[in-house]
């Protein structure tokens, strides 16, 4: 079974439909949100598709080397709040189609005035590796 | 669980897995549902593995059968406590000798059910039939033993409510096992091994030809693994493989299984894909390899199944049986959009002299490859052209 990150970040994509920040929704429709969220995660624990999956706190930093014994350089951040990654899943599915409805599912999240967010979200599918049985 | 590689005391979980199918048709036979019936297997199985090293059965079947009834019981006891249902227990038949039970087959036909999805139904078949624990059936599919436990679960409900499939048709167990043999994460359990071990067990009990063809098929594929991967465990191609290194023991057993299946003249996708691979193994190499007759084979495949898939195989021999003009002559039948098609034309276009071109496809091919493996071989393959090598 193909493996998918749904990965919810807003670095490329169109503004959602429902596009007001969080910290202006009421306190009802954050909770409203999160206990969707919550259900659309157990209703895939409950089918076998959910693998994993981590909110990302938004404090993060760039980091390179700067050659042998040398501490690597660190900067940042630098990404304006609207091009964090906020969070991913990985989910295990029968095929790109139910990858797709998961995600259209998840996009529909409740947010201001309790209507759907409709935001985007990616999608990429693994690079899968397990230890290659034929050559032909 | 671990599991000593070459002991075979019988408290491995290697020899105590072999008996989970005739363990099970035992259970069934005296009335336990699938379900239920199952769950008390695997529990006895792991209680095998934890205590016979110690203090081993003279009847280990006999035992597996006893610890599982138990266990079954004992679940239903408490299941009818919880529900206040006593008659569920009053209802199953006493314990009793059900001497030469053994219905492994229909086991393999209700776990891989037509209903179910062939990655649900390899999921069922590895536990219920190949014995093996969830968690690692889990490790084979590289996702959490909670999830796995999960789908399978939801499996065994699906066949619950569908009952066992109507026709004798095996189609979806030699798909189920062949997506072991191919998609299958190596754990602590040999996916590949385990595949071969459960089509063994399932041509040993049926005289199905594609049973045959599949069991023929998997072993020709994996006669050649010691020669699949280097030392560095990067992929090596066909036509680049030390064929010293190639299992002849393996290579032998499938060519005969091969045999007699197209002896009966019922032939099958399996058993051509199989007659492919055996005359692969039959070439001492690359270039001896009687293209001719693997393009006839192809032909039929291509007859049989329609599969561009098999039309892009073809193509490949046809390149090597009449030139590279031939071989692109035919990929312009095959869709574009057809697994690894960028890397055949590659192939091809490298063997006509057109280098930078076959680069490019190469690259291109290394974008579009689904496997780790499969791209960093194709990458190394456009960076070999492009160093003008």
């Amino acid at each position: 079974m193909p493996k998918y990150l749904l990965l919810k970040h807003y670095r490329g994509a169109p503004a959602a439909v429902n596009d007001v920040p969080m910290d202006r929704w009421t306190p009802q429709e954050v909770t409203d949100h999160i206990a969707y969220m919550r259900d659309w995660a157990a209703r895939l624990e409950a089918t076998g598709e959910f693998v994993d999956g981590q909110a990302l706190s938004p404090d993060g930093l760039w980091v390179r080397s700067d050659g042998e014994g040398r501490p690597p350089v660190t900067d940042g951040p630098f990404a304006e709040t609207k091009d964090l990654a906020a969070g991913w899943m990985i989910i295990d599915v029968e095929s790109r189609e139910r990858a797709i409805e998961l995600a259209g599912e998840l996009s529909a999240a409740p947010g201001a005035g309790g209507r759907p967010i409709h935001e985007w979200l990616e999608l990429r599918p693994f690079l899968d590796d397990p230890a290659p049985a034929t050559d032909e | 669980m671990s599991e000593p590689a070459a002991s075979l005391d019988p408290g491995s979980a290697r020899v105590v897995r072999e008996f989970a199918p005739r363990v099970l048709s035992v259970l069934l036979a005296r009335g336990a549902d699938f379900s239920s019936a199952e769950d008390a297997v695997a529990e006895a199985l792991l209680q095998a593995v934890t205590t016979w090293a110690q203090d081993p059965p003279l009847d280990p079947q006999g035992w597996l059968v006893t610890t599982a009834w138990r266990r079954w019981v004992d679940g239903v006891r408490s299941a009818s406590a919880r529900t206040a249902r006593e008659e569920a227990l009053a209802l199953a038949p006493p314990p009793g000798d059900v001497p030469g039970t053994d219905d492994t087959l229909e086991l393999y036909r209700l776990c891989a059910h037509p209903a179910l999805s062939t990655a649900s139904a390899a999921a069922l078949v590895l536990r219920a039939v190949g014995g093996l624990t969830t968690r690692q059936v889990a490790d084979a599919f590289a996702v959490p033993e909670a999830t796995m436990a999960q789908r399978i679960s939801r499996a065994k409900r699906t066949v619950r409510e569908q009952g066992l499939p109507p026709s004798g048709s095996l189609t979806s167990v030699l798909r189920a096992l062949y997506l072991v043999f191919n998609e299958g994460h190596d754990g602590d359990v040999d996916l590949c091994e385990e595949a071969i071990r459960l089509a063994r067990e399932l041509h040993r009990r049926t005289a199905d030809e594609e049973a045959a063809g599949l069991l023929a098929l998997l072993l020709l594929h994996h006669a050649r693994r010691p020669a699949r991967t280097d030392e560095a465990g990067q992929l090596v191609p066909l036509d680049r493989q030390d064929r010293t290194r190639w299992r002849t023991d393996l290579a032998a057993e499938g060519v005969a299984v091969l045999q007699a299946a197209l002896a009966r003249e019922r032939r099958g996708e399996y058993q051509l894909q199989a007659a492919v691979a055996a005359l692969h193994c039959d070439a001492a190499t690359w270039e001896e390899t009687d293209w001719p007759q693997v393009v006839a084979w192809y032909d039929d495949l291509v007859a049989l199944t329609a599969s561009p898939v098999h039309a892009l195989g073809r193509v490949v021999a046809l390149g090597e049986a009449q030139g590279s003009a031939a071989g692109l002559a035919a990929l312009a039948a095959v869709p574009a959009d057809v697994p690894r098609r960028a890397a055949v034309e590659a192939r091809l276009r490298e063997a006509a002299g057109e280098r930078a071109v076959a680069a490019n496809l190469y690259a291109e091919a290394a974008r579009r490859a689904t496997r780790v493996r499969e791209r960093d071989h194709l990458v190394r393959e456009a960076a070999r052209l492009r160093q003008g090598r």
